[in-house]
């Protein structure tokens, strides 16, 4: 590692890390699709019960990082992922874990809604079905209900669950993903621009259950906006061609930023 | 529009003449392409009219056949009840016609006189007696098929104006046969024994049965085979295969296999299902297999495509809440992309209802009276049904040639309707 980075220094907080609260440990992570390199040497750590927010302009490489978390890159031929990242201590990248099992701790929202053309109910059924975390009907259905509610979705859809949940709006569709993902009970769940199709009440919403997942899960979320990642979250990430260029406390990133990259890109500068 | 604005890169708009002479050469261009395409579907809606018409014209005929109805005496002086089931029935149907055409006395002419009936006519006789052995000694009356030459008499397909030595019929049959018509005993109900009879040197009494239920059992065995084996070459491949050099070359070989002509896989089939493996000649059993060799490869095509087409978000999103590779494809690929695989096999199971050559290989054109009971059992397919009649001397076959086609171009049909149906029914827009 390179002690003289101030990025890398940064990064690693050493105090966090000390207390135990390091959910997600990433070090000298590097990918690349076929020759392009993507990610550059990142380290970060994902702290529990703690937003964490990705920026930086198009194309920097967010997706690529947080698809690193739960081994999404692994579906990806050409895509190929080097350096070290720990869940709770376990190298995920390790020959023996299973990714399957992975993805039920680290759950997803993709960028684009991508909704199962089954019913509302299945959508959200389905994880809590293969993992077999319901043992009764009226689980099932417990769990269904509360992960609606809490995607600010119940309201909406609870009169036709057995419609497919292709048939909602773009919005709509984004919720039902992000219930789909919570469903499970993840114990780190990785957002991709989870608000980028919403409106400003559906967003409000979504913050909200963010701010309500924190109290027992860690997220991490890529967003665009600026606003939003001061909103949400405790610690933000700003990537820029494939750098983590700097990493902190949201409110001394946004007042404070100590790269001039960091600073011009929140000021409006680099996009 | 009277714009004279130049363009964002500031060169001056065309004016207004240009750009009506460039908007009618467009609009030009397009109905030339649209004349084109009507003229392309004009010309193959013809040729089909052409083809159907024509198979129409001359089958037509053969879906009716001729019979004439006779008051029969069953004789207990001929059939006796404890030598059943031989018996003159022969003698007992002459003497029937003979009532009917009285003055025949001389024994040639009786026989010529008995040949107005089809050659099954007594065995029908035989076996309603032997069923019912009561009937000896009544009169019952009996409606049997006409033999071929007056089936085409009644027909108009014999011209009583060629010269006697040139015709099939004499002018003394000609007249009996009148003489049944004048009395009204001649009928032309339609022609059930094309369904219900087997095949028969006798065009009046030969059937579609054999060759229907011989492909009925060919294309299930092809079924039975290649879905399942199709689905599961396609899914790994697809799903699970590395994608590497060898997948490369297994892919190019399928692609060859699709385009292997038929008449090899039925030499392959006969060095090795009948020779190896010594599998009986002639069943649709080896004919199934031999055809699933064929479809095959249509399957893995067709499912690969079904299975490509299902958007990789669906995968990421399955995958992403935790499902294995194996959940993936069954709960959530395989049923997206299940109309796709359903029409390429409806697509591959017609083309292989309508393959003659390899069948021809394993000898599923031999002559055979019954329907297959089983796979096991020889039988022809509708296709080396067709064959055979086609190659038949008798007038009779010609009509029977064209209607056996006519079955087959209406099964396909039905096939590749539901195969339409199928695919307009589930297909998704993503
Ligand atoms: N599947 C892929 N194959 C090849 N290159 C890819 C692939 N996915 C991403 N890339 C490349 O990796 C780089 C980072 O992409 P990534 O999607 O991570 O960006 P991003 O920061 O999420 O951008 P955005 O904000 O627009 O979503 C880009 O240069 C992109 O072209
Ligand atoms: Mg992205």
């Amino acid at each position: 590692m390179d002690a003289s980075n101030p990025a890398t220094a940064l990064a690693i907080d050493e105090t966090a890390e000390a207390e135990g609260r390091v959910k997600i440990m990433a070090r000298g992570v590097n990918v690349w699709y076929g020759d392009t390199h993507a990610i550059k040497d990142v380290s970060v750590d994902i702290l529990d019960r703690t937003v964490t927010a990705f920026i930086g302009p198009s194309g920097c490489g967010k997706s690529t990082f947080l698809r690193c978390l739960n081994r999404m890159n692994d579906t990806i031929d050409v895509a190929r992922v080097t350096g070290e990242i720990r869940l709770d201590g376990e190298d995920i990248y390790a020959p023996g874990v299973d990714p399957v099992q992975l993805r039920a701790r680290v759950g997803m929202v993709f960028q684009k809604p991508n909704p199962f053309p089954k019913s509302i109910y299945d959508n959200v059924a389905y994880g809590p079905r293969i993992h077999g975390l319901a043992r009764t009907r009226a689980d099932l259905d417990r769990i269904v209900e509360d992960s609606l509610r809490r995607a600010a979705l119940w309201d909406e859809v609870k009169d036709r669950l057995n419609e497919p949940g292709t048939g909602l709006s773009g919005g709509q569709q984004q919720r039902l993903c992000i219930a789909r993902a919570i469903a499970t009970s993840p114990e780190v769940l990785l957002m991709d621009e989870p608000a980028s199709a919403l409106d400003p009440i559906a967003t409000a919403q979504i913050e909200e259950l963010i701010d309500e997942l924190r109290e027992n899960f860690s997220v991490v979320i890529v967003t665009h906006s600026m606003q939003q990642a001061a909103r949400v979250s405790q610690r933000t990430a700003f990537f820029h061609l494939g750098e983590l260029v700097e990493f902190g406390e949201t409110p001394q990133i946004f007042t404070n930023p100590r790269d001039p990259r960091t600073e011009s890109y929140i000021t409006g500068r680099i996009g | 529009m009277t714009d004279t604005t130049p363009t964002l890169h500031g060169i001056a708009r065309p004016s207004a003449q240009e750009a009506a002479r460039h908007l009618a050469r467009r609009k030009r261009r397009q109905r030339r392409l649209v004349a084109y395409g009507l003229a392309a579907i004009a010309f193959a809606f013809l040729m089909l009219a052409i083809l159907v018409g024509s198979l129409v014209v001359s089958g037509a005929k053969a879906f009716v056949q001729t019979h004439v109805t006779l008051e029969v005496f069953v004789d207990p002086a001929e059939i006796r009840a404890d030598r059943l089931p031989r018996g003159g029935f022969k003698d007992v149907l002459q003497a029937a016609l003979q009532k009917q055409i009285p003055g025949i006395e001389d024994r040639k002419d009786a026989k010529r006189l008995l040949g107005i009936l089809s050659n099954g006519a007594q065995f029908m006789l035989r076996d309603m007696v032997v069923a019912d052995p009561s009937l000896i000694g009544e009169t019952i009356k009996l409606t049997v098929p006409v033999s071929d030459p007056y089936d085409q008499l009644a027909k108009g397909e014999i011209d009583p104006e060629t010269p006697e030595e040139f015709r099939r019929l004499k002018d003394d049959e000609i007249a009996w046969f009148r003489t049944l018509e004048e009395k009204g005993l001649v009928s032309m109900p339609f022609n059930w024994a094309l369904f219900t009879n087997a095949d028969s040197r006798f065009p009046e009494l030969a059937g579609l049965k054999g060759a229907l239920m011989g492909s009925f059992w060919a294309l299930l065995v092809c079924f039975v085979i290649s879905f399942p084996l199709g689905i599961g070459a396609a899914i790994y491949l697809e799903e699970f295969g590395r994608k590497n050099r060898v997948a490369d070359i297994i892919e190019v070989n399928i692609n060859n296999l699709a385009a292997v002509p038929s008449v090899v896989f039925g030499l392959l089939a006969l060095a090795v299902f009948l020779g190896w493996f010594g599998l009986p000649r002639s069943a649709p059993l080896v004919g199934g297999m031999t055809l699933a060799l064929m479809t095959l490869p249509t399957i893995i095509i067709a499912t690969r495509a079904a299975l490509k087409a299902v958007p990789p978000s669906i995968r990421e999103a399955a995958l992403g809440v935790g499902a294995s590779n194996q959940q993936v494809v069954f709960h959530h690929v395989l049923p997206l992309a299940m109309p796709g695989i359903l029409t390429g096999t409806i697509i591959g199971l017609a083309q292989a209802l309508g393959e003659t050559a390899p069948l021809l290989l394993i000898g599923m054109n031999a002559f055979i009276t019954s329907a297959p009971a089983s796979p096991m059992d020889a039988a022809t397919a509708l296709p080396t049904q067709i064959f055979i009649w086609a190659d038949s001397p008798e007038r009779g076959f010609v009509a029977r040639t064209s209607a056996a086609i006519l079955v087959l171009l209406g099964f396909l049909i039905a096939m590749n309707a539901l195969a339409i149906f199928l695919r307009a029914r589930f297909e998704r827009k993503w």
